[in-house]
């Protein structure tokens, strides 16, 4: 299959490319790594008028450290969260999800970013997004504004980026000494997408877990957050008994799509023996 | 291209637009239509039809080539989008010598029958031994696993790029 014929203009800076969006009509898209939208134009499930290339733009490139955040470059490619010496050090979590994102060659091109505004459910970064309380910054027509990853993620591939919007950065809490993470996906074959993932950040003192976020992906419509898992291990030392009331509380927080691939049971059933395996590994030290 | 103008988004669908790479050494210059892949530019324009279009969706590997000294996925860019990039195609790098050990070991161990895959396979074993030296066989495999072979079964393949980096990293032979 190929695109629908279309326009090209290559943005230096952010103001040209929100510019050529609203000249467009909003009829455009923005590209960056173009691992995901390339396809979908192939397939013609899009198709702008006006592609806007906007990997040239330097004010969306690099990682930072920024006051008490990690500042993530909107075009930060995944390959990179792997080599990045600040994600390694600052935002683990994303260092330990990032072998999982698709296979090599699209780690060298898909953007941080693009992943992020795409949100698809399967994805690892969106989800870890949520476990590490990230703000996303986002620049658009009427301004620029910061949004909790809370807040963002609203249902099927769609958030709360407005037309002509798009993400410039995403800001993480630097990683602490007591805080400790965990991350793990199921999936058929390597780089294939999750059936179940989880990634986790746990601040603790000595033991204790004084705060907790869980974000699983591939589990619904968006990037989920296990709040009431959440609830059951604060406060508390990790033990069998915790665990297992973590795994319980799944039921109430996870409600998986009907499938025929997975069956809503077997994707809550996976759910349940990730969290517990994460868990234990979390108790360990991991 | 500095701003944009009105005229840019004019409904002609014949639209063309010049870019310039360097492919393979070569600096080369062409007029592709936004809409054109940079796997399509490759085989169509520049007749460099080493490049495999295989399920033009990046899932299958056939068609990587090296952009900026990554392995990319051809039909997953727009050859607008590599203007001013410098490009390597498994002509250019069979060319060069610089995967002459891996296809060597690739036609010994006969890890390839119809040939579809294997530039894709060696586009991305030269990224994986210029970043590993020694991976293990698991680690071939996960960097393996965006390439399909419907021949194989992989071993052969697998075989192959850990004989070869072996010797690479024992006898320095290249």
């Amino acid at each position: 299959m190929k695109a629908r014929a279309f326009s090209y203009f290559r943005a230096d800076t952010i103001d040209q490319a929100l510019d050529a969006h609203a000249r467009a009509g909003d009829d455009a898209r923005f590209i960056a790594g173009g691992q995901s939208l390339v396809p979908a134009l192939s397939l013609r499930l899009q198709a702008p008028r006006l592609l806007i290339d906007i990997t040239h733009i330097a004010e969306l490139r690099g990682v930072c450290r920024e006051g008490d955040t990690l500042r993530i470059g909107a075009l930060t490619r995944h390959c990179e969260m792997l080599t990045e010496p600040l994600i390694a050090a600052f935002a683990p979590l994303l260092r330990a999800a990032a072998p999982f994102v698709a296979h090599p060659a699209i780690r060298n091109r898909g953007t941080f970013g693009g992943s992020v505004a795409l949100a698809d459910p399967a994805s690892e970064f969106p989800a870890m997004t949520l476990a590490l309380d990230a703000e996303i910054e986002i620049a658009g027509p009427s301004g620029s504004r910061r949004l909790k990853a809370d807040d963002f993620f609203i249902d099927l591939f769609e958030t709360a980026l407005q037309p002509g919007e798009l993400i410039t950065a995403v800001h993480v809490p630097l990683f602490r000494s007591n805080q400790r993470f965990a991350f793990d996906e199921l999936a058929r074959r390597r780089g294939d997408y999750a059936l179940v993932g989880c990634g986790m950040l746990a601040t603790q003192t000595g033991d204790r877990i004084d705060d907790i976020r869980i974000s699983f992906f591939s589990v619904g419509n968006t990037p989920t957050r296990v709040k009431g898992a959440e609830t059951a291990l604060t406060g508390f030392s990790l033990d069998a008994a915790r665990i297992a009331a973590a795994q319980a509380a799944l039921d109430n927080d996870l409600a998986p799509p009907e499938s025929d691939e997975v069956p809503p049971m077997m994707r809550l059933h996976l759910a349940r023996v990730l969290l517990g395996r994460l868990l234990g590994r979390l108790g360990e030290g991991a | 291209m500095s701003g944009i103008g009105d005229d840019m988004l004019a409904e002609e669908v014949n639209e063309t637009v010049r870019v310039r790479f360097i492919v393979n050494g070569r600096k080369v210059a062409c007029d592709v239509a936004p809409r054109e892949t940079l796997v399509d530019c490759l085989r169509n324009v520049l007749e460099l039809t080493g490049t495999h279009a295989g399920c033009e969706m990046g899932a299958c590997g056939a068609c990587l080539v090296r952009l900026d000294g990554r392995s990319v996925h051809s039909c997953l860019m727009f050859a607008v989008q590599a203007d001013g990039a410098r490009i390597d195609t498994i002509e250019g790098l069979s060319e060069s010598g610089v995967i002459a050990d891996l296809q060597a070991e690739f036609h010994r161990r006969n890890a390839l029958q119809c040939g579809f895959c294997t530039p894709g396979m060696l586009v991305n074993a030269h990224e994986l031994l210029s970043q590993v030296a020694r991976p293990s066989r698991e680690e071939i495999r996960d960097a393996l696993s965006g390439n399909y072979c419907r021949c194989t079964g992989y071993e052969a393949i697998v075989d192959a790029i850990d004989v070869v980096a072996k010797a690479r990293s024992e006898g320095g032979a290249a």
